[in-house]
């Protein structure tokens, strides 16, 4: 076992844990934040994407104990009240941006990473280049591309990301 | 996974000593191919040590007419850094068509030299170059680092530190990705220096990463894509599985190397 402390979502969490244990297990299995999704296990997916130091992590693919002192953002950390949907998450609805919304976490985490990232100047191939990493079974990825390019529009996201 | 315990030492020397204490233990880097070789059981360590936070790995800069990256550094830094993107732009381009944006995250170059898969793209930049794998115990001229599928010169518990580039040369590197997985079915690099060119093909030989050394010579004669037109590399030699046939790996590594020569300066990526 090894004692593991992070900021989850802004708040201090100090667990002892197996050794082996990957932030998306602990995530979801200590911390019961079952909003990060296990599409494949494999590295493939992008459903377990999280946010640890400001930098996208498929969180299936690192051990807890190696991100001791890190800060994670995940879905559950992004809407600003229980009423309020973060832009992205709003642009996702507006535009039908999901069906079965397995891939959905993931693919909001990575959006938002990436709006971040480019601002307003986001355009779509870079979209479409930066969703490499997240699949999604369901939508064919238009309505997901409409909808990051239309978050990123968004005047009253702008300081939200 | 099997049951391991996960250590991070604090510098180069602990990591070194922790790994002789341990009875079967492995290095770890950005984890992004060790994990996944782990979950599926391929792998048993007994105990995992950290290198990626080891301030003897971390750093890119130029040194004299050299460019030295050190081994814990993550692609999408490579990537972005203005130093690899002025000196090195082709390697620039190789570490930002690496995987997808979070594998960019976390892989390492390292971890990449270290592993020595048969369709990476940092062992093409590595070879093509000629650079330099400095570890913990030693230098290893790339020519003598590469042994066949993941398979190098590194002993048991030796660290790759850094990777020391030459700057002397102009690049270019082309590669045809596999559209599921996105790793290389060919890719190749050229570097030419003034007096030589080198080649290097990656994703393609059954043997792992090689030099075309009958391109190498081509280009030292004439330098464009034409030299190449009626070379090619054995059939023999190509990797032959359900993504392409031999023949058709022969045939794209020519089409591939002749893009590299019209693209000097940078990495192009298809598809
Ligand atoms: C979805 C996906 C797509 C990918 N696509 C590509 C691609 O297109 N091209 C490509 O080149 N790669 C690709 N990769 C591989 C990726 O670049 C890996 O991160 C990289 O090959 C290994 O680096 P790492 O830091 O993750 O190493 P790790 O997984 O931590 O380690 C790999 C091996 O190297 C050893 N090791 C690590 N660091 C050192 C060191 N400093 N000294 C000695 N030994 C060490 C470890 O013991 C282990 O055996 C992909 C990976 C994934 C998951
Ligand atoms: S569950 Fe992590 S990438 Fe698919
Ligand atoms: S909405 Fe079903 S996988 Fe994307």
């Amino acid at each position: 076992m090894i004692e593991v402390t992070l900021k989850v979502n802004g708040e201090e969490v100090t667990r002892s844990v197996d050794d082996r244990t990957l932030l998306v297990t602990f995530l979801r299995d200590e911390l019961g934040l079952t909003g990060t999704h296990v599409g494949c296990d494999t590295t493939q997916c992008g459903a377990c994407v999280t946010i640890v130091d400001g930098h996208t992590l498929k969180s299936c693919t690192a051990l807890v104990a190696s991100l001791d002192g890190a800060e994670v953002t995940t879905i559950e950390g992004l809407a600003p009240g229980e009423d309020t949907l973060h832009p992205v998450q709003a642009a996702f609805r507006t535009h039908h941006g999901l069906q079965c919304g397995f891939c959905t976490p993931g693919m909001i985490m990575t959006a938002v990473d990436m709006i971040r990232r480019h601002g307003s100047d986001l355009d779509e191939t870079t979209v479409r280049h930066e969703l490499e990493g997240n699949l999604c079974r369901c939508t064919g990825y238009h309505n997901i591309v409409k909808a990051i390019l239309a978050a990123a529009r968004e005047p009253a996201a702008a300081g939200t990301f | 996974m099997y049951e391991l315990r996960y250590r991070r030492p604090a510098d180069l020397a602990e990591a070194a000593s922790l790994f002789e204490a341990a009875e079967d233990p492995a290095y770890i880097s950005g984890g992004h191919t060790l994990l996944p070789t782990l979950k599926g059981r391929l792998a048993a360590p007994d105990a995992l040590i950290d290198l990626r936070r080891l301030p003897e790995l971390k750093g890119i800069r130029r040194e004299g007419d050299r460019l030295v990256v050190g081994a814990g550094e993550v692609h999408r830094d490579v990537a972005a850094s203005p130093d690899v993107r002025e000196a090195l732009p082709a390697l620039a381009g190789l570490a930002g068509s690496i995987g997808d944006v979070h594998v960019r995250n976390h892989g390492t170059i390292g971890g990449s030299v270290a592993n020595n898969d048969p369709a990476a793209d940092y062992p093409a930049a590595v070879l093509g170059l000629g650079a330099v794998v400095r570890t913990n115990r030693r230098e290893i001229a790339a020519d003598d680092y590469f042994q066949g599928l993941f398979t190098t010169a590194l002993e048991e518990g030796e660290i790759v530190v850094a990777l020391s580039f030459p700057t002397g040369a102009e690049c270019g590197y082309a590669k045809f990705r596999n559209p599921a997985s996105r790793y290389a079915m060919a890719a190749v690099f050229v570097a030419r220096f003034a007096d030589a060119v080198r080649v290097a093909v990656t994703g393609a030989g059954n043997d792992g990463v090689f030099r075309w050394t009958a391109a190498e010579k081509a280009l030292a004669t004439s330098f464009s894509p034409e030299a190449l037109a009626d070379l090619s590399v054995a059939e023999a030699d190509m990797i032959d599985d359900l993504h392409g046939s031999a023949e058709y790996r022969r045939h794209l590594v020519s089409v591939i190397a002749e893009r590299a020569v019209a693209n000097m300066g940078r990495a192009v990526v298809t598809p």
